[in-house]
């Protein structure tokens, strides 16, 4: 049977530019599409130097009273918590609040000493639950030895709220001598993370049941200032550090690529990632590079003391996976590279907006 | 155009007069549609994609080619008649 | 994990890639049907390992890429109707319709859902009998299986709150349809180690034969992909043009014939407009009329839609193989995974969007 080809058409572009004049989802994943937001919409009408900076946490300088006393300088902070379901294997929201916000003061540099925290409530939530996150964040606040001193409590209508929604605040003090941001990455420079990848961001998937899969994986979410104290104590090289929260490692390398203005090239095989966490992301089509961190930060390190800070990061409780994975250099300035597990370079681009469990 | 990974079947039984099971993929267990694949025992290791399984992977074939591929990246020579 | 981690085993990638050198005395242009397998090709950065003689084409084997604007529209239209709970595999979401995506339709209080197997969607129309649950049934011959099984437990269960948006689409038609255009370079192909778990390789004898190309059933993993365009290439340097299997361990010829048996039984062939390409005769599948029960677009009133395309995206080159993303003057400016202008640049399997997010250089 003779078949008939048909004629191409040629190029046929389906589609203007997707506008998007309300909020997705996707504006909340942490990735490019939040960045955008706030560039657009919320930088340039509040704009100042602490906030523009764009580090996990603002820095700013109080001058004391006493006119020949250096002024004092404050790591603030502040985070909003939604995560749904409230529980999963490791941790809960309330633990997630604290621990938010102890780690991005402790990634300044700073130690972290007062917390606030505000609750909105939905109406019908049993006290019990409540009472199971206040609990939680009472355990956390003094595993990280900080104080929460003030709080605030609202209460919605059943419907404006999914459950309970917690925004934490935070305040830390910088020592003089530490200047730890994100501008600060230096070519030559090592990059160290802590732990296994994207094991709380499987974690909270799991726990919502709706792609129905179930493993052993806990979230990793810890409070991280105690091994920033002793990776400070140990190394004056600690240039940038980061927790890579929404978006996962590659986004927050990014962010420092960016604004340091240097390349960052990875080794996969270097990277830590559990394997179970692994064969969740294979399964989903997933990348653990993109996956959610609540226990984990990045290191880049002068690469004279590399090895003493990865040594005392492993001498701690949360940083005994930790591992090199990578370098930083002048070429592609802004740009991080990945040398893959079979030889090949690729590019390791932000999370564009939501992820997606894939078909293909 | 198919994300399809293998997994090893931990359980069978039926519901809804179906064949369905659990797989384990290195430690993530999901369960999945057996329809496709009515000769499929405990210990399998199946093809799954979109939460079914397609068809049992050939640990025969599949070391054959691993076999194959290592003899491939020893030698120094074309392999001219791998693959027969 | 077992039967994944030894096929990316560095030292075999690199030593079968030695042994292509070895071989290739010319330039060979070679595509890979499927998505998953430029993705894989993309992500692990194969193309730059192998031989510069060797020029590796991404063919149109992404689903979210090739469904037609008209079907994307009539989903979102679906979705936006009250009490329907629209559900979808999760890559549909961000592909654009005329004027909106699915993500939209939820920002808009749409309750659209995703679901990783389509017997998710059916237990969903179970929980909530009060509601149309609409599955968007999309895929090559790989998904049809899934789709079709949802469709029969559908009617064998009675769950009549439950019916589908189908778009499939079949790999040879296309095939045909790229090695029968005039300005064809494809010399070889991968072809799609999934769809012919499912299918078998028979259907591609007579198109081996008709263009004289050679065929090799290739899997995923960079070992797979290795070694699928080794056996590629030993063909076109002998001259030959066969259809092999390099995936052994997953696809005989004749396919699983129970996946085969529930295709044929709920859907029949159709023409199928390919976004980007056009209508190609007989290349999808619809419900076969005994189903029409469970057929979204009969059950909801959804008619023709008409769009306008405008010229600048060039995605149905780019599928056509014919031109490289980076030849795009939309590509990375106008055009990027967050303001995509096609569905290449959406779809995390199109060319684009690997091309975007591996190797902007």
């Amino acid at each position: 049977m003779k078949t008939i080809t048909p004629p191409l058409d040629g190029p046929v572009c389906p589609l203007p530019l997707t506008h998007h004049d309300q909020i997705v989802l996707g504006h909340g994943s942490g990735g490019k599409m939040t960045h955008d937001l706030i560039a657009k919409v919320f930088r340039p009408p509040l704009s100042n130097p602490a906030l523009d900076a764009g580090d996990d946490a603002a820095v700013v300088q109080v001058c004391n009273v006493a006119p020949n006393q250096a002024p004092l300088r404050l790591a603030v902070s502040t985070d909003s918590h939604v995560v749904w379901p409230l529980f999963f294997a490791g941790g809960d929201i309330g633990r997630l609040a604290v621990c938010g916000t102890v780690n991005d003061l402790a990634m300044m540099g700073a130690k972290p000493l007062y917390l606030t925290a505000g609750f909105v409530i939905e109406e019908g939530l049993d006290i019990a639950v409540l009472q199971q996150v206040v609990t939680s964040m009472q355990a956390a606040a003094q595993e990280a030895r900080v104080q929460i001193v003030a709080g605030d409590t609202k209460v919605v209508q059943k419907g404006k709220a999914d459950k309970l929604f917690i925004n934490t605040s935070g305040i830390g003090s910088i020592n003089t001598d530490i200047h730890i941001n994100g501008s600060n990455a230096q070519p030559g420079d090592i990059v160290i993370v802590s732990g296994t990848l994207g094991d709380h961001g499987i974690a909270v998937l799991e726990a919502r049941g709706e792609l129905g899969f179930e493993t052993n994986i806990q979230s990793d979410v810890a409070p991280l200032n105690h091994l920033v104290e002793a990776i400070l104590s140990v190394s004056h090289q600690i240039h940038v550090l980061r927790d890579p929260t929404r978006g996962g490692l590659a986004t927050s390398l990014n962010e420092i690529a960016a604004q340091s203005q240097v390349g960052i090239l990875l080794e996969e095989n270097q990277i830590p990632v559990h394997p179970t966490t692994a064969a969740a992301c294979e399964m989903l089509g997933f990348d653990p590079l993109y996956v959610a961190n609540e226990g984990k930060l990045i290191a880049i390190v002068g690469p004279d003391d590399a090895q003493v800070v990865l040594d005392a990061m492993r001498a701690t409780l949360y940083g005994a996976g930790a591992a090199i994975i990578g370098e930083v250099g002048s070429h592609h300035p802004g740009r991080v590279l990945l040398k893959t597990a079979i030889g090949g370079t690729r590019i390791v681009d932000v999370l564009a907006g939501e992820m997606l469990p894939r078909i293909c | 155009m198919c994300l399809g990974i293998p997994g090893k079947i931990i359980e069978i039984y039926q519901i809804n007069n179906m064949q369905m099971g659990k797989i384990d993929f290195g430690g993530v267990v999901r369960e999945v549609c057996l329809e496709y694949v009515p000769d499929a025992k405990l210990g399998d290791y199946a093809l799954i994609h979109v939460g079914f399984a397609l068809n049992i992977l050939s640990e025969h074939e599949a070391q054959e080619t691993l076999d194959l591929l290592k003899q491939v990246s020893m030698s120094e020579e074309p392999v001219d008649d791998i693959f027969g | 994990m077992k039967h994944i981690e030894e096929y990316r085993d560095s030292h075999l990638v690199q030593g079968v890639i030695a042994e292509i050198r070895r071989m290739t005395t010319r330039r060979w242009v070679i595509m890979e049907i499927c998505g998953g397998q430029t993705h894989a090709i993309m992500r692990y950065g194969l193309d730059q390992l192998l031989p510069a003689e060797i020029e590796l084409v991404h063919g149109p084997g992404c689903p979210v890429c090739v469904t037609s604007l008209e079907l994307v529209d009539k989903a979102i239209a679906i979705a936006s109707s009250p009490d329907v709970i629209f559900t979808s595999y999760g890559d549909m979401l961000r592909v654009p319709g005329s004027r909106q995506d699915l993500f939209s339709v939820r920002a808009n209080g749409g309750d659209v859902r995703v679901v990783y197997s389509p017997l998710d969607a059916l237990e969903t129309a179970k929980q909530n009998p009060a509601k149309q649950v609409v599955f968007l049934a999309i895929g090559f011959e790989t998904t049809a299986p899934a789709n079709g099984m949802s469709v029969l437990q559908a009617q064998k269960q009675g769950i009549h709150n439950f019916s589908v948006l189908v778009s499939h689409v079949r790999v040879p038609p296309a095939m045909h349809a790229i090695l029968g255009a005039p300005h064809n370079r494809i010399q070889g192909f991968l072809a799609a180690g999934h769809v012919c778990a499912v299918m078998g390789y028979w259907e591609y004898l007579p198109i081996s034969r008709q263009y004289h190309v050679p065929m090799v059933v290739t899997g995923f993993e960079p070992l797979d992909i290795a070694q699928g365009i080794l056996m590629t290439v030993r063909q076109l340097e002998q001259g030959s043009a066969r259809v092999e299997n390099g995936y052994t361990r997953l696809v005989t010829k004749e396919g699983n014939q129970s996946a085969q048996a529930v295709i044929d039984r709920v859907f029949e062939s159709c023409d199928q407009k390919w976004r980007g390409i056009g209508v190609i005769p007989h290349s999808g599948w619809r419900l076969k009329p005994e189903f029409s029960a469970f057929d979204a677009e009969t059950r909801f009133d959804i008619s023709e839609i008409k769009t306008d395309e405008p010229p600048v995206c060039i995605a149905g080159l780019i599928l056509q193989g014919l031109k490289k993303p980076y030849e795009c003057p939309a590509f990375g400016t106008q055009c990027t995974p967050i303001t995509p202008l096609g569905a290449t640049m959406v779809s995390s399997e199109g060319a684009c969007a690997a091309y975007y997010r591996y190797r902007r250089d």
